[in-house]
C-alpha cells in the first residue's frame, strides 16, 4: 500500500537509461512520463504538471540546461534534478546556481536515488504547506497485530503489569525517548515492541540493537554504517541501523553496556538526528524514535562516571518499570498456561493444565530469572509430562522458598553461581548462558561486572 | 504455474530448491524449475563487467513464451543502466522477473550472519519481484515483503511474506476474499 504517490517527470535521450529511470520510479508507486528530448518535455509541460523533474544534461537539440530553464519558467515549484555523467560535473554545479534541486552522477546507487527523489518530494510538499498524507485509517495496523499478537502478547492481569501498560499506553503516542528498565527476564524487549506497536511509528521499522554483543568497531559500524572502503573488507557501503530505523524507532538494548566513545558518538546522533557513516563524508538526517532498557543501575554508573551524565539524562525522559515476577504472583497461573500453549507445536501434543499442586509450586518460587525462567520450566516440563496434565513430579526443581542456598548478598550468590557454570562449561559462553538461562549478552555483561575467569 | 530459470548460479543452485518451496508455497501455485534455453553472456556489459537485467528480463520472456510467469535467478552482478547495481528486477505487471544472489551475501559487507539468512534474503527478493509482476508496488509497511530494499539490512527488515493487503493483491483470480 502506498500512501504519497508523486508525478516524476524523466527526459533522456537515451531509451536504456530513460527506460530504467521510469521502471524504477513505477515500482515505488508514482506516476512516471518519459520524455525522449527537451522538446518533447515542454510539450508534455503544456498540459500537464510533476512534482520532480530528472533532466538528464547532455542531450542534442536543447540541452538539459536549458530545459532546466524553461521547466523553472513554466512551473517554478516543480523540482529538478539534473542527472550527469562524471565528465560533466561542473555543469551539474552550474546547474544548482539556475535553481536545480541536485544533480547525480550516473550511475548512481540505489539508495541515493531514491533518497534524493523522497527529499525533492518532501521539500515541494513543505514549501506548498502541504502536510504528508496522514497515516492510514487503523483498520490495518489492527490487523497486523492480531497476526504478531500471539508472539509479542504481554500476558498479565496483576495491577503491576496493568500499570505498566497503561505506561506503555500513554507514551507510545508521544515521540519521547522511553527508558525500560528491570531485571533479567522481566519483559524489557517485549515492552519496547509494544511502543512501537502503538506508536504513530509503526509502519515503519523497529530496529533492534544489543549494545552489549558486540565489540566497539563493531558496535559502530553496527549503528553508524560505513561507507565502501572504510576499513579492509569493506567491499559495499552499509546502511547503519540508525539509519535503517527512519521513520520508525531504534530499540537499544543494554544500553548501559555502551563504551565511553560510544556513549559521544550516540549522543551526538541523539542532539542532531544527523550521522555520518563510518569513512563518510556525507551527513544523513535521521528521524527516529529512542527506546532503550537496561537492567543495571544507571545513576551508580553515572556516580560512578562510567555512563555519560548528559546522556543519562537526554534517555531518562520517561521511564517504564518492568516489575519483577515475584511482584506479581497473581499473574503466574496465566503465564504458565500461555507458555504451555506455546509448547504445544514443540512438544506435538496439547497439555490440559497444571495440577493444583504444581501450580502452586510455580507460584511458591521466587523466579530470580522473571519470566524468562518460567517460560524455560514450563516448556521443560511440558516436553517430559506424560499428560493429559502437568504433575508437580514434572516441574525441573525450583527453590520453592526461594532462599538463597549460599550466604552472603544476592550479587555474591549470583557471582559464585556464574563462576561456577562457568567453569562447568569450560568458559563456553554459548552453553553457560543457556544453562543460566539468559542470553549472551546478558552474561558477558555480568562476566565484565563481576571480573569472572572464563 | 510459475516458471523459475536457474543461470549461473554457481554455489547458490543449493538454494533453488527451498525457494522453489516458498514460492509455492505463498502463491499457491505450481513452479516448474528449465533450464534456460538462452546464453546468459548475451546480458553481459563488458564495460561495467555486470550483467543487465533489463537484458535478462526479456531473453526470460522469449525463452519462456508459454509460461504465465517466469523468474530467473542468477548469481551474477545485476544492474540497470542508471543504477550501481540492482537486488533484481520485475516487469510491473507483467510476466517475467529476475533475482540475483550476488550482493545478498553477508561478507562483502563487513556482516557476520548466519548461513541461513542468504536463503531468506532469496526468498524475500523472489517474493518481491513476483509480487511485482502482479502488478504490487513498495508497500509502505514494514511488515510486508513489498517493502522497498536498497541494502541488505531492508531486506533483512522485513518478513518473507506478503501484508494482507499486497497478499491480497497476489491472490490467485477466484480466490475466496472476503
Ligand atoms: N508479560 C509477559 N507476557 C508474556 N511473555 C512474557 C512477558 N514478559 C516476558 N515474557 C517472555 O519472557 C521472555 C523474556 O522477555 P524479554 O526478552 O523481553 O526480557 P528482558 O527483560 O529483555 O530480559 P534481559 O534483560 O535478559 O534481556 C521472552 O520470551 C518473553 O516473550
Ligand atoms: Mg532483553
Ligand atoms: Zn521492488
Ligand atoms: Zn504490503
Amino acid at each position: 500500500m502506498k500512501r504519497n504517490p508523486a508525478r516524476l517527470l524523466i527526459v533522456d535521450d537515451e531509451f536504456s537509461m530513460r527506460d530504467s529511470l521510469a521502471a524504477w520510479f513505477q515500482e515505488d508507486g508514482h506516476d512516471v512520463v518519459a520524455a525522449e528530448s527537451a522538446e518533447q518535455a515542454l510539450r508534455t509541460l503544456d498540459d500537464h504538471r510533476f512534482d520532480v523533474a530528472l533532466l538528464d544534461i547532455k542531450m542534442p537539440g536543447i540541452d538539459g540546461v536549458e530545459l532546466l530553464e524553461r521547466v523553472r519558467v513554466i512551473d517554478p515549484a516543480i523540482r529538478v534534478i539534473m542527472i550527469t555523467a562524471y565528465a560533466t560535473v561542473e555543469t551539474a554545479v552550474r546547474c544548482l546556481k539556475h535553481g536545480a534541486f541536485d544533480y547525480i552522477t550516473k550511475p548512481v546507487d540505489p539508495d541515493e536515488l531514491t533518497r534524493l527523489v523522497a527529499r525533492a518530494l518532501e521539500d515541494k510538499q513543505h514549501s506548498e504547506g502541504v502536510t504528508p498524507a496522514p497515516p492510514p485509517s487503523p483498520e490495518p495496523e489492527r490487523r497486523v497485530e492480531r497476526e504478531r499478537g500471539v508472539a509479542d502478547a504481554i500476558i498479565g492481569e496483576s495491577p503491576a503489569i496493568l500499570h505498566t501498560l497503561e505506561l506503555i499506553r500513554q507514551v507510545a503516542a508521544t515521540d519521547a525517548t522511553v527508558l525500560i528498565r528491570g531485571e533479567s527476564g522481566t519483559g524489557k524487549e517485549l515492552i519496547a515492541r509494544a511502543v512501537h506497536r502503538e506508536s504513530p511509528r509503526r509502519y515503519f521499522s523497529l530496529i533492534s540493537v544489543n549494545c552489549g554483543a558486540l565489540p566497539e568497531s563493531l558496535l559502530e559500524s553496527e549503528l553508524f554504517g560505513h561507507e565502501k572502503g572504510a576499513f579492509t573488507g569493506a567491499l559495499y557501503r552499509r546502511k547503519g541501523k540508525l539509519e535503517l530505523a527512519d521513520g520508525g524507532t531504534i530499540f537499544l538494548d543494554e544500553v548501559a553496556t555502551l563504551t565511553p566513545k560510544s556513549q559521544v558518538d550516540l549522543l551526538r546522533v541523539l542532539e542532531t538526528h544527523e550521522l555520518n557513516r563510518l569513512g563518510g563524508h556525507e551527513t544523513i538526517k535521521v528521524d527516529f524514535r529512542v527506546v532503550c532498557a537496561t537492567n543495571e543501575d544507571l545513576e551508580a554508573l553515572v556516580a560512578d562516571k562510567r555512563f555519560r551524565e548528559d546522556l543519562y539524562y537526554r534517555l531518562n525522559v520517561f521511564t517504564i518499570e518492568a516489575p519483577p515476577l515475584r511482584n506479581r504472583v497473581s499473574d503466574i497461573p496465566l503465564l504458565a498456561e500461555h507458555f504451555l500453549r506455546r509448547a504445544a507445536p514443540t512438544v506435538g501434543r496439547n497439555l490440559t493444565g497444571f495440577s493444583p499442586e504444581a501450580l502452586e509450586r510455580l507460584c511458591a518460587h521466587t523466579w530470580p530469572g522473571n519470566v524468562r525462567e518460567l517460560a524455560n520450566a514450563v516448556e521443560r516440563a511440558a516436553i517430559v509430562a506424560a499428560g493429559p496434565r502437568v504433575e508437580l513430579h514434572d516441574l525441573p526443581p525450583l527453590n520453592g522458598g526461594g532462599h538463597p542456598a549460599a550466604q552472603g548478598s544476592l550479587e555474591d550468590v549470583e557471582r559464585q553461581h556464574i563462576q561456577r557454570v562457568l567453569d562447568e562449561h569450560d568458559g563456553n559462553i554459548t552453553r553457560s548462558a543457556r544453562a543460566l538461562e539468559v542470553d549472551r549478552a546478558t552474561l558477558y555483561n555480568k562476566i565484565k561486572k563481576y571480573e569472572l575467569r572464563r | 504455474m510459475i516458471r523459475l530459470v536457474p543461470f549461473m548460479l554457481g554455489a547458490h543452485e543449493a538454494l533453488v530448491g527451498p525457494v522453489v518451496a516458498c514460492l509455492e508455497r505463498t502463491f499457491g501455485e505450481r513452479v516448474e524449475v528449465r533450464d534456460p534455453g538462452f546464453d546468459p553472456a548475451a546480458a553481459l556489459d563488458e564495460r561495467r563487467g555486470q550483467y543487465d537485467s533489463r537484458r535478462f528480463l526479456r531473453l526470460l520472456l522469449d525463452d519462456a513464451h508459454d509460461a504465465p510467469r517466469v523468474l530467473g535467478m542468477t548469481g551474477v552482478d545485476l544492474f540497470i543502466p542508471v543504477l550501481t547495481f540492482v537486488f533484481g528486477e520485475a516487469q510491473l505487471g507483467g510476466r517475467a522477473a529476475v533475482v540475483s544472489t550476488f550482493r545478498l551475501r553477508s561478507e562483502p559487507y563487513g556482516i557476520v550472519s548466519p548461513p541461513e539468512r542468504l536463503l531468506e534474503r532469496a526468498m524475500k527478493e523472489a517474493l518481491h519481484e513476483l509480487g511485482h509482476t502482479h502488478g504490487l508496488v513498495h508497500c509502505d509497511l514494514a511488515d510486508c515483503v513489498m517493502r522497498s530494499s536498497t541494502y541488505v539490512e531492508d531486506i533483512d527488515a522485513k518478513p518473507a511474506r506478503f501484508c494482507v493487503d499486497c497478499a491480497r493483491g497476489v491472490a490467485p483470480p477466484g480466490a475466496a476474499s472476503a
